[in-house]
């Protein structure tokens, strides 16, 4: 493909991640730029992954059980006395 | 600063100091060695392992790195050890490619136009989703189905977590896995459109 040659949308939406992470090269980077600025679809879609990023952010990581944590404190005491 | 200061308390055997550090990070633990393992019990055991090797190996951590990397590097060995002895392709090793993993396109490819003009551009827009109120896009049951969605994502992608749930950076991600910075993209890529587009077939429907 020509660099000079125009973004698919089909072709964008598989560079969004890159994008987002600002590991597109200058040139990449102002070609996906000249897209979305023309493309309202593409621009919904980034959108729709910021979205996603962000709803994915305010999910927590379930909190260690208990039990589980007791065990590990448990270990915690004979490794200090095993190498004290 | 800080940091030396929890290690020095570990070392002297502080508790509260260890299950503090156990609270943060076991649950991430868990979820990395499971990438290499495949397995929560083998998993939990691998990690129950890193542990006794950080505490039992406090002395020489330097504070060249931080305390979070150390730990993680260690439980990168002993997850890809384990692995390895359990007979199973350790992903990013030498054996394991990227391009290997199944691969869905980031959008279903009836989304686009198969003919000219405008060949692979939408045949419809997506969505706006800014339009959404804020109460659907963040309510219980959408949070649920993004569970899911993470959930059913292969080992490796579980990449996901690490950088949109627990807010890891890349190079963090880089570090911690032994992989390239380009291929923990893919993989977030990947899950990031997977999660998209269960999201989009719940809000839309
Ligand atoms: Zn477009």
């Amino acid at each position: 493909m020509e660099i000079s040659e125009e973004l698919s949308c089909k072709e964008l939406v598989e560079l969004v991640t890159d994008y987002l992470e600002g590991a597109l090269s200058a040139a990449g980077r102002a070609r996906f730029e000249a897209h979305l600025a023309d493309c309202r679809g593409c621009r919904h879609h980034l959108q729709q992954i910021r979205h996603t990023i962000r709803i994915v952010g305010t999910l927590t990581e379930e909190t260690i059980p208990a039990r589980a944590k007791e065990k590990l404190l448990h270990a915690f005491r004979n490794w200090k006395t095993g190498t004290a | 600063m800080e940091e030396l200061h929890v290690v020095e308390a570990l070392r002297r055997g502080d508790e509260a100091s260890f299950a503090s550090l156990v609270e943060r990070y076991q649950t991430a633990m868990v979820r990395l060695a499971l990438v290499y393992v495949g397995n929560q019990a083998v998993a939990e055991d691998v990690v129950q392992e890193t542990w006794q090797g950080v505490v039992q190996g406090l002395d020489r951590f330097e504070g060249r790195c931080s305390l979070k990397t150390w730990i993680f590097r260690i439980l990168g060995n002993c997850a890809r050890t384990r692995a390895e002895r359990e007979g199973r392709v350790v992903p990013f090793s030498s054996l394991w490619r990227a391009e290997a993993e199944p691969v869905e396109p980031s959008v279903d490819p009836s989304r686009f136009r198969a003919t000219d003009p405008w060949r692979d551009h939408w045949t419809s827009f997506p969505r706006n989703w800014d339009e959404l109120p804020e109460e659907r896009l963040l309510s219980a049951e959408t949070c649920a189905h993004v569970r899911e969605a993470i959930a059913s994502l292969s080992p490796v992608q579980q990449v996901i977590t690490l950088r949109d749930v627990e807010g890891w950076t890349g190079p963090e991600v880089r570090d911690a896995l032994g992989i390239s910075e380009a291929n923990q993209r893919v993989l977030l890529h990947r899950a990031r459109s997977h999660v998209r587009r269960t999201l989009e077939q719940y809000l839309e429907r």
